[in-house]
């Protein structure tokens, strides 16, 4: 009978093997290999025309990469960028999901109404912005200036004061609906026994808020928070429809296409990916060990 | 009379005071709440509002600012495909989501049986890898994904589109039906295991009806996903036959860089958003579900 059983556990454990290797098979193909393929293309001077004549050249790429300024504009443009979005999503979020989170008369209307940014095409709604934030003709300049916010329209999208600014105000407002409901599903998980002594003895709601909504929500706010920043670092379709190729704004991600498609650099925006997709992988593993260390202390 | 009638009075007064503080109050603070909610929807709904007002206004109206139109025109919905292959950019998002989202559900519900319900060594391995291959950035494979799509000669050809999009939508169709699939109970199978069926009619035949919420939740934000890449779509295709909706939109231009034909890419943005709205408002308790299941769960 224990020989029959493993036999069959044996049994399934091949099957199991045969249903995943379609699945394994595919995923080293588009993402295994392109990635390693990338990393190599980094150490050589091939150009997008003619890739086979590629040499090796060492490590000549990442040297001239970390010496090149605008390469650490676009990383610092990134880091900005996904600091202040991810902050702004964050507090935006828990402010709808608490709200949501109350009994009122219109609660699944308003949680739809949440969904449309959400569920808008990330280059629709780059689009969108772009032409509410139009200079001349643009509808929030309309409306700051004639409630004398301003006194001269702003070129939002153009200057290099506030370029950076209306792509996370976009960001903000695409993806405040993905915190708002992670946080949500959150806050509906959270147990109501501490509410209602809390309530008992009459602690005030801000502090019910600090003391404990915060710390029970905190492992869904870590969570929620890592997958933005994650998403926010690799950015390319936001920056790129809003300002395209603008050294003002320009992300990591838009950096390393530029020198790859439109310079034909193969060998230099490989270099450029490869940094790119090692400061997430660092990123990471950085925050998997820490979360580690804390769950075990 | 009159004493007695001001000491009611004074009686009643402070009898009401706190009551009618604590009325107030709770008015107000009702109001203030609904303000919070007003300005939630004003603030999440105006942009696509604006756009669609923008797309109804033809000639120099566009240019005024008008909160509401009375008199819609449709000259830009009909020259948005006049000017432009925009319906067959729409006919290649279409074919292009369908096809990698069916692809994924295909090979994502085999994986995920074998993940979710058989114990084997290296299964936790194999989540972490296939969580990793979900965070790469697409930027990472830019120039190895081109040099193979190259090498397989569909450089310009949207099933490069199909093929390259597995990479963002394949790992996420496993993460999700994974968790889905280690929910059923597990009678089911050993029901099915008694009576001699193989695993692979366990899984055509047993799981995958009950796995019909799921498929059509994971299928429908993978679906969302491939609808709006840019990156591939911008990189691996040329002529403007041969492009997605996203890059149609993102590259409009008109007659010069300053001329952009803002009431064409608002109304070509409402064609777009439209159809995916009403999806997502349809299916609004599901899609909540999966992407809680997708990212709480992990």
């Amino acid at each position: 009978m224990v020989e029959r059983r493993s036999h069959l556990s044996r049994r399934r454990i091949r099957w199991a093997w045969i249903f995943l290797s379609p699945m394994l098979l595919v995923l080293a193909l588009v993402a295994g290999w392109p990635l390693l393929k990338t990393i190599a293309y980094g150490f050589t001077d091939a150009s997008l025309i003619n890739p086979e004549a590629a040499r090796f050249i060492g490590l000549d790429n990442f040297a001239f990469l970390v010496q090149d300024p605008y390469w650490w504009a676009a990383v610092w443009n990134t880091v900005v960028f996904a600091v202040a979005s991810v902050f702004l999503e964050t507090v935006l979020g828990l402010i709808i999901a608490l709200a949501l989170n109350a009994q009122f008369r219109g609660r699944g209307g308003l949680r739809a109404a949440i969904l449309i940014p959400w569920a808008i095409p990330t280059v629709v709604s780059a689009q969108m912005w772009n032409w509410m934030f139009n200079d001349v003709f643009g509808v929030i300049n309309h409306m700051l200036l004639s409630v004398s916010l301003i006194q001269e329209p702003i070129a939002w999208t153009a200057s290099p004061d506030t370029a950076l600014l209306s792509i996370i105000l976009v960001d903000v407002w695409k993806t405040t609906p993905f915190m708002a409901l992670l946080l949500l599903a959150g806050l509906q998980m959270l147990p109501r026994e501490c509410y209602e002594s809390a309530r008992v003895d009459g602690v005030h709601p801000v502090t019910v808020f600090f003391r404990i909504t915060l710390p029970l929500l905190k492992p869904a706010l870590m969570v929620a928070i890592i997958f933005r920043l994650l998403d926010a670092l690799r950015v390319f379709d936001l920056v790129y429809v809003m300002s395209g190729n603008n050294r003002d704004t320009m992300s990591m991600s838009v950096y390393a296409r530029q020198q790859l498609i439109d310079f034909g650099d193969l060998g230099f925006g490989s270099a450029a990916a490869t940094l790119v997709f090692a400061i997430i992988a660092l990123f990471t593993v950085v925050y998997l060990t820490v979360a580690r260390v804390g769950r075990e202390n | 009379m009159t004493e007695t009638g001001a000491g009611s009075k004074r009686i009643s007064k402070q009898n009401s005071k706190p009551g009618a503080l604590r009325k107030a109050k709770k008015i107000i603070s009702r109001l203030a709440f609904c303000g919070l909610l007003a300005i939630i929807v004003l603030y999440t709904v105006f942009p696509f509002y604006w756009a669609i007002v923008s797309s109804l206004k033809s000639g120099s109206a566009l240019f005024e600012v008008e909160f509401w139109v009375s008199q819609p025109h449709w000259d830009n919905y009909v020259s948005v495909f006049r000017e432009q292959p925009f319906g067959r950019n729409i006919l290649n998002s279409i074919f292009v989501s369908v096809s990698t989202v069916m692809l994924s559900l295909v090979l994502a519900l085999a994986a995920a049986y074998a993940i979710g319900r058989v114990q084997f060594r290296g299964r936790l391995l194999l989540m972490f890898v296939i969580l990793g291959v979900s965070m790469f950035p697409q930027i990472a494979v830019l120039s190895g994904m081109f040099e193979l799509i190259n090498a397989l000669g569909l450089y310009n050809n949207l099933l490069a589109l199909s093929f390259s999009y597995l990479i963002f939508t394949l790992p996420f169709t496993v993460w999700v039906l994974t968790t889905f699939m280690r929910e059923l109970p597990k009678e089911l199978e050993e029901a099915a295991i008694v009576d001699g069926a193989n695993p692979f009619t366990i899984v055509t035949k047993v799981f995958m009806p009950l796995m019909g919420p799921a498929l059509v939740t994971t299928g429908l934000l993978a679906f969302i996903a491939a609808w709006n890449e840019f990156l591939f779509a911008l990189t691996f295709t040329l002529s403007s036959e041969m492009r997605t909706v996203p890059v149609a939109i993102a590259l409009t231009s008109g007659a010069s860089a300053h001329e952009l034909p803002w009431g064409n890419i608002m109304a070509a943005s409402v064609i777009v958003t439209v159809p995916l709205i009403i999806l997502v408002l349809f299916f609004q308790r599901r899609i909540v579900s999966g992407l809680t299941a997708g990212a709480v769960k992990g």
